[in-house]
């Protein structure tokens, strides 16, 4: 234990709130502890994100070819000018921002539904339908492509003789507007409830006399939600889009499972598997891997910037 | 609440449990269908059979779903214990302690949590070839940690701002030596944040693809949603539908007794990360 007493550490404790008078040795202590106990975790992070990272912006610089792989050599920037010169990647990234505006739009709608139901729902009913909102949240992604690839199947599923308006042979996975349909609607499935969950803890923060006061001054329930509601629980609406927003840029499972890539349906992540995986093309898989890092990043930039989602509120000590 | 508001709200409840459950019942349907009924247009089977379930657990599917199993409850159980364990030594520094770089870790672990999956495949792919991690139990628990561990940083940092952590002070000036407060005071207050942060770390892991089918080539590491997308090709059976139902069925059976126990918990731990403030 040290009992050594500096300068600096006396000035850091002078600084710090006061909470109560402490020596500065003590707070030295408890900073190093502090670093100590967060250091595994955080060398942990590092090196499994952050040096494959790295190595994916370096192998990105390359021609290299696993096939082949004495033929690397630097290339600078040229994956990236092929990629973006090519309309694969366009389609690729034009395929992802529609899934994720469309899916993203609807949950949010939806799961605005679903919290209010849970939020208003008795007493009584809210185990039952906690329980089964967290099922689709919680079964894996894979199933939940399956089971909506065999109902809209040609020969396993049953949705060409339920729906009135289709043909019986409709093949939904041969075009590229009804693939995109059901990968839409099995990911939407399986994620709304986490936005009904984060919306419906929202709605707990919007104070109950707002509420009492505005229906007193007659305010109908349509004006209460858009007026009271809905500004009350901006913050969880701002960090549910995001978490939702970041992730549905990532499609990737359903996609896999339910055309794999076919009938125009490829993401940026689908793109950089098959270069990387498939087609052993390391450096262009990771400059795709590199642009979707980049993409993902400009999003989340957005959000904080420009929506102004204080991330650093759920940060906070709790209250 | 008037009583037509109350069957209003019923039937707002009645539709919820409705959607949440319309696939899972499907699926389970698919699964009890005899091969020759698979295409019999409706949601039901004609009579229920269970051989597509007697084919993976014994029959010749076995071969593929049994491994796949195995793998991915040793991984997924490994790569939580280690997360939950690293995370809440660091999420114990963050809550309690004052130290320079709190913001930095819990921004380290939310930018993780949003990273794209697919963008460390590319690397690690080659990486773990050249030094025969590929293909391994170890090469699949040390990058579902970029999975596990930024959540479980961020959730338990938030159940442990909540503890009281005075009433730890309170037993040993009450005479409890430090192990004794430790055990008595402080397990049974952070016990219940530990457990359902190792619940969702673990369905985070549990539903893993991309890591899966990139990672893995045989049934020594491939998990069970990488091994049910290569069902179709790599067994004899003509129709796979039904193995791959009976399959899905039988790996979502644990997360619904999860569920169903810890329905609160898991919730809590849901939203107590993400929206505060």
């Amino acid at each position: 234990m040290s009992t050594t007493t500096t300068g600096a550490g006396a000035v850091r404790a002078a600084q710090r709130p006061p909470r109560k008078p402490q020596r500065s040795d003590r707070a030295r202590q408890e900073a190093r502890l502090g670093l100590l106990l967060s250091a595994p975790a955080i060398l942990v992070l590092v090196a499994v994100v952050g040096y494959p990272i790295l190595q994916a912006v370096w192998d990105s610089l390359f021609s290299y070819k696993l096939t082949n792989p004495d033929a690397r050599h630097f290339v600078g920037l040229g994956n990236f000018t092929l990629i973006l010169g090519d309309p694969i990647w366009w389609q690729a990234l034009g395929v992802t921002v529609l899934l994720t505006v469309v899916t993203v739009a609807v949950e949010l709608v939806l799961g605005f539904g679903l919290a209010l139901v849970m939020n208003n729902a008795l007493q009584r009913l809210r185990p039952a339908l906690r329980t089964a909102i967290l099922i689709p949240y919680a079964i894996i992604t894979v199933v939940s492509a399956f089971a909506f690839r065999f109902m809209f199947d040609l020969t396993s599923g049953f949705m060409n003789s339920w729906l009135p308006f289709v043909p019986a042979d409709t093949d939904w996975f041969a075009s590229f507007g009804s693939a995109v349909t059901v990968i839409a609607l099995s990911e939407i499935w399986k994620t709304t409830p986490f936005i009904s969950l984060l919306l419906l803890s929202g709605l707990a923060q919007v104070p109950g006399e707002l509420q009492e006061a505005a229906k007193v001054d007659g305010a109908t329930a349509w004006q209460r939600m858009r007026r009271v509601t809905i500004p009350n629980m901006k913050a969880a609406i701002m960090v549910a889009l995001l978490f939702r927003t970041l992730d549905a840029f990532r499609i990737f499972d359903n996609i896999f499972i339910m055309t794999n890539g076919a009938a125009g349906t490829e993401s940026v992540a689908f793109l950089a598997y098959r270069q990387t995986i498939q087609r052993l093309e390391i450096g262009i898989g990771s400059a795709v891997s590199v642009l979707l890092t980049i993409a993902v990043a400009l999003i989340a930039l957005m959000f904080v910037k420009g929506f102004k989602v204080n991330l650093a509120a759920s940060t906070r000590a709790g209250r | 609440m008037s009583a037509r508001g109350k069957l209003w709200w019923w039937l707002g409840g009645l539709a919820i449990v409705l959607y949440c459950l319309f696939p899972v019942a499907w699926i389970v349907s698919l699964s009890l269908k005899a091969p020759s009924d698979l295409d019999n247009g409706s949601f039901l089977p004609s009579a229920v059979t269970w051989q597509n379930y007697q084919l993976i657990l014994t029959g010749s599917a076995s071969e593929l779903f049994l491994p796949a199993l195995r793998n991915s409850v040793g991984i997924c159980l490994i790569a939580t214990a280690i997360a939950v364990v690293l995370a809440s030594l660091c999420a114990y520094a963050v809550a309690r302690l004052d130290f320079p770089g709190k913001a930095f870790v819990l921004g380290l672990s939310l930018a993780v949590s949003m990273f794209p999956v697919i963008s460390i495949v590319t690397p690690l792919f080659n990486i773990w070839r050249s030094i025969g991690l590929y293909d391994t139990w170890a090469g699949l628990v040390i990058p579902y940690l970029s999975i596990t561990l930024p959540l479980s940083i961020w959730t338990l940092t938030a159940f442990f701002r909540e503890i009281p952590w005075e009433m730890e002070q309170a037993a040993q000036v009450d005479g409890a030596t430090t192990a004794q407060a430790f055990r008595k005071v402080i397990v049974p207050l952070a016990g219940p944040g530990v457990a359902t942060t190792a619940i969702i770390a673990f369905f985070l892991a549990w539903n893993d693809f991309v890591y899966g089918i990139s990672l893995t080539s045989t049934e020594a590491a491939r998990p069970v949603p990488a091994a049910l997308a290569f069902f179709t090709g790599a067994s004899q059976f003509e129709e796979p539908t039904g193995a791959i139902s009976a399959a899905a069925v039988i790996v979502t059976i644990p997360v619904v007794i999860l569920v169903l126990l810890f329905q609160r918990q898991i919730v809590a731990g849901l939203t107590q990360g993400a929206v505060k403030g």
